[in-house]
């Protein structure tokens, strides 16, 4: 087996998607960071979704669906991206080597549980993880750039290929891509105020009566439910309230479910521009996000039967992030490119 | 989140791994920060590692006294329930309630067994017996 190992730079970034299309364009002579790439994708949002169970806990997000970033940023660069699926497994492992060997850096779509290199307790059954793999050693095991982990590590095939065609919800069926990068030749400044607009107009939320469960309305729903868990069982509202929190701060949000993040790119964003509007955008994100941080801490005490937290004031914290962001979804829309 | 306030608590769920945040300087301008952990969001984690943990020691006990199947511990043991399952198995929930069932589930032919074995990763033999060490 040869050996190969295409250049790539490996930063440790907080989320897998955003943080697998920094490093990959950056490596392939795109310079662009985590927080842009997930600002220029517009993907921030809330959503809860009772409807939808994982675990037995209603699905909670803090940004737009997976592939929303790479196809985003793609969109806004104009990158193409080359992307297959697999339904033989063989057949998508062949594939991946080949694009190796040509030199390519290439972006997996893989389950989480399945890769040994992760830690025990963070190993669930998440099928919208993203790596890159930039070759392979001596032995046959994948160089691996897995953008939430401080170094790059190793995988075998065989545990690779079982990531990579893992079953259930969202399952990944091999999915690779790669970038096919020329001259980009964007006006950032104008892509930057676009996206935006969008995330104010996602942020707003769909405008159909019933629809009450994405964007600020959805956080005002969110409060509502945690009202009522005190008809649940104590058991049950600890495990409610802690899959918020995990979603909101465990899973590679970069902190306060991608407030930091979003407030990270209005500041390189007002940097680019020279408008001095999205470095004060990006102080009030940093109050909303630290009013998230602030939330999950009430919702952390009262699980641990303090009893001077109650559902009432937990609810009341999540109001006060849905009324600031309010606020900034409305300042967001009423921005106007400086020049 | 200021740079100097980012939590460093050593959560035992990172398991020694460091985490990147992003934090503000003196100047409100935003950097990349690593952290060991938080003390609020390791609480939420560790309370569902508890409880997935819980089900797994409830099921093998179950188990032993003959009232599920080992695929009653397996599904807890890698961290699913009948849902999930039944979204990777390719079977159905109510097929997967029979399975659970261990005068059912001794009877189950090679075919079936099989698919439980890819899902798990396991061999015949680790599928239809039941060991907590591993």
């Amino acid at each position: 087996m040869t050996e190969i190992e295409n250049p790539l730079v490996h930063r440790q970034s907080s989320h897998c998607e955003t943080g697998v299309v920094a490093n990959m364009l950056t490596s392939q002579g795109i310079t662009l960071s985590e927080p842009m790439a997930f600002g220029l994708a517009s993907a921030l949002t809330f959503a809860y979704l009772p409807f939808i169970k994982v675990g037995g806990m209603p699905l909670i997000a803090y940004r737009m669906p997976p592939k929303s970033i790479i196809n985003g940023v793609a969109k806004k660069l104009a990158i193409k991206v080359n992307s297959q699926k697999f339904s033989d497994p063989e057949k998508g492992m062949r594939a991946l080597d080949k694009a190796l060997q040509q030199g390519q850096n290439v972006g997996l779509q893989t389950s989480v549980y399945w890769l040994p290199y992760f830690p025990e307790d963070m190993r669930f059954h998440f099928n919208a993880h993203n790596l890159v793999v930039y070759g392979k050693d001596g032995s046959g095991n994948y160089l691996i750039s897995d953008p939430v982990f401080e170094k790059t590590v190793t995988c075998t095939a065989d545990d690779l290929q079982r990531a990579r065609f893992a079953k259930g919800a969202l399952a990944p069926k091999g999915l690779m891509y790669t970038f096919e990068t020329g001259q980009v030749n964007v006006d950032y400044s104008q892509q930057i105020y676009k996206s935006i607009k969008k995330t104010a107009k996602i942020m707003h939320g769909i405008p159909l009566p019933g629809i009450n469960f994405i964007g600020i309305k959805g956080i005002f729903y969110l409060a509502d439910q945690i009202k009522k868990l005190d008809t649940k069982p104590m058991k049950y509202t600890r495990l409610f309230l802690g899959n918020i929190v995990r979603m909101q701060e465990e899973i590679g949000t970069g902190g306060a479910g991608f407030r930091f993040m979003y407030a990270s790119f209005l500041d390189e964003a007002s940097e680019i521009t020279k408008d001095k509007e999205l470095f004060e955008l990006s102080q009030f994100m940093t109050e909303i996000g630290d009013k998230w941080r602030d939330f999950a801490m009430q919702a952390v005490l009262y699980c641990k039967k303090r009893k001077q937290v109650s559902l009432e004031d937990i609810a009341e914290a999540l109001i006060e992030c849905g009324q600031m962001e309010k606020q900034l979804q409305r300042r967001l829309l009423a921005l106007r490119a400086s020049n | 989140m200021k740079d100097d306030q980012v939590p460093q608590d050593d959560s035992p769920t990172y398991s020694g791994h460091k985490k990147l945040v992003y934090a503000v300087d003196q100047d409100g301008h935003y950097k990349k920060v690593q952290t060991s952990g938080w003390e609020v969001e390791s609480f939420a984690t560790q309370m569902a590692v508890d409880d997935i943990n819980q089900r797994a020691a409830d099921a093998a006990i179950a188990v032993k006294q003959g009232e599920a199947s080992p695929l009653f511990y397996h599904m807890f043991k890698h961290r699913m329930d009948i849902v999930t399952l039944a979204q990777i198995s390719g079977f159905f929930q109510w097929q997967i309630r029979r399975h659970l069932k261990p005068h059912i589930f001794q009877r189950l032919g090679r075919r079936k067994l099989d698919i439980y074995c890819q899902v798990f990763n396991l061999s015949i033999d680790q599928l239809t017996h039941i060991d907590e060490s591993k």
